[in-house]
């Protein structure tokens, strides 16, 4: 039997506006978003029958949740044969996976999938009080209770201990780590809608505030408004797209074989990632030597960095060394890494830039920031910290 | 001790109720497996080892090691003011269960991952939380400090 990756192809990207404080209606952005899918594949909302998206509405998750399936379904009166959201999944692009199974089992023909955040629109809502915070007054529960009450109240403090004990254990230096952000700044000079294009040094990177020992600043990802979509459609609808041709699947990674937690597991490697790096590689015969670059999750530098240990390009341990100086990870290097900027730079499309970029990229539609010779196989991550999932990509 | 922080503090349920108010007598405690003694956290009703329902709140000794640490810079909390540090111990009785916690009396340059930890709790309403300082034979400081 065929692999049902084969059976999906993505036949449309589209984005909203993306920026800090956009004062625009998360609904607003996701339609934009989706229409701009819709019209890149060449396909009206009366040919869309699946719909899937990551978390969903979930209540009081703030900027967090821009729309769900269902208010998107209802905006735009879809009729889906099939639709689903939800936070608990593979990462965000566990969506994805979703809807290449939906298509693969015959379900759907065309699923819209999307990923809409407006975290900097909703902090400013917030300060100036049109939006009053709805949570803090009650007990924590559900697995924050375990860390809130001693003030880890962060993604920045959870990644920061993991990545303590790596520097710990193998040597890795800011210096190293800070490659990532430095390369990510570098590509963003060259993405109309990334959030921060300013130069940045080394010397920038180090004399950053300190948020959280060992990570600085531009360690972390930043937080905007911004909707993100795709078109997931059946390989057979392709040649009657838009382009006629489409960025297919390879293989995905979805396992999880670690401790679902941000403290009782391998504290070296963020959780979530080494089942997902693995079954990618179980799923296809091509290897870290045949891949042309990585758009890979960096809501923290430091996911990047386990991603790209964890998936083997580099030995265990030798993160540090494979990132030094940053040339293997330039857009002309080895391996070009978030050749957008990534979250650290572009802004924080939650997952969804990952697999943008990796599908610009493979298109040759990426402009000014094309990986040079016509790069044909692309992973693109999400998660870590949480349950997270990868997908091995390929031009047509 | 500095005067009590108010911070926000976990909901008390019957499933994590010993563990939060544990530090009333100034022990730690955490569930065990009854038959293969194996302790369980953060509490579920299966054991993960034998799968076991059979399952038993006992004492630890309160001793640790610290396996990870970061000092926070950021207020993410209006009432607990940066910085403070943030650590994941483990307990001496069985290395894979861990503590998120805050580490106290101990300058920031001598904090090392692998060092020695005892307990300590700190009270906020009805909760104790269990936070840990460098164990006295661990300390460069003179005993009896505090």
């Amino acid at each position: 039997m065929e692999k049902f990756e084969y059976s999906a192809a993505v036949t449309g990207m589209g984005m909203s506006d993306i920026g800090r404080r956009l004062m625009r209606d998360p609904m607003a952005l996701t339609v934009d978003a989706s229409l701009a899918a819709m019209a890149d594949a060449g396909l009206t909302r009366d040919d869309i029958d699946g719909v899937c998206t990551y978390p969903g509405m979930v209540p009081g998750a703030g900027g967090f949740s821009g729309a769900g399936a269902h208010d998107l379904m209802d905006t735009l009166r879809l009729k889906p044969n099939w639709h689903n959201s939800g936070l608990e999944q593979a990462g965000q692009l566990g969506s994805i996976v979703a809807a290449m199974m939906a298509v693969a089992t015959g379900l759907c023909r065309h699923v819209l999938c999307f990923r809409t955040v407006w975290e900097a629109t909703y902090v400013q809502l917030q300060r100036t009080g049109q939006i009053r915070y709805s949570g803090g007054s009650g007990r924590l529960s559900g697995g924050m209770e375990w860390r809130i009450p001693f003030g880890a109240a962060s993604a920045a403090n959870w990644i920061a201990m993991y990545c303590s004990r790596y520097m710990h254990d193998f040597g890795l230096t800011r210096e190293q780590l800070g490659q990532i952000a430095i390369n990510g700044r570098k590509n963003a000079a060259l993405t109309p809608y990334a959030v921060y294009k300013d130069p940045m040094t080394m010397q920038d990177y180090l004399d950053a505030r300190i948020v959280s020992t060992p990570l600085g600043l531009f360690d972390c990802d930043v937080p905007c408004d911004a909707s993100v979509a795709f078109i997931i459609s059946h390989k057979d609808t392709v040649k009657d797209c838009r382009r006629g041709r489409a960025v297919g699947f390879e293989a995905v990674g979805t396992a999880n074989t670690e401790r679902v937690s941000w403290d009782q597991g391998d504290l070296r490697y963020l959780t979530g990632i080494e089942g997902a790096a693995n079954m990618l590689w179980s799923r296809t015969d091509l290897r870290t030597k045949d891949i042309d670059m990585v758009q890979l999750y960096d809501g923290f530098s430091f996911n990047a960095l386990c991603w790209l240990e964890k998936l083997g390009f580099c030995g265990v341990g030798e993160a540090g060394a494979f990132l030094e100086g940053g040339q293997r990870i330039a857009r002309d290097g080895e391996l070009p890494l978030n050749t957008n900027g990534g979250q650290l730079s572009a802004g924080r499309l939650h997952g969804y830039g990952f697999l943008h970029e990796a599908c610009v990229q493979l298109l040759g539609e990426a402009g000014e920031r094309q990986v040079p010779n016509n790069p044909q196989t692309a992973i693109a991550s999400s998660g870590g910290g949480v349950p997270g999932s990868a997908l091995l990509l390929t031009a047509p | 001790m500095s005067k009590p922080i108010k911070r926000p503090l976990p909901l008390l349920t019957d499933s994590n109720r010993f563990f939060w108010t544990s530090g009333a007598d100034g022990k730690l405690r955490f569930v065990r497996c009854s038959d293969c003694q194996n302790y369980i956290h953060p509490p579920v009703p299966v054991c993960d080892k034998c799968l076991s329902m059979e399952q038993e709140v006992v004492a630890v000794s309160g001793r640790a090691t610290l396996a990870a640490v970061t000092v926070n810079h950021q207020m993410w909390i209006p009432t607990i003011e940066p910085p403070y540090v943030v650590g994941i111990v483990e307990i001496e009785e069985q290395e894979s269960v861990r503590l998120t916690t805050n580490i106290v009396q101990c300058d920031e340059a001598d904090l090392k991952i692998g060092m020695s930890l005892e307990v300590e709790f700190e009270q906020c309403e009805d909760v104790f939380l269990p936070v840990f300082r460098p164990a006295v034979a661990a300390t460069q400081n003179p005993a009896g400090e505090h």
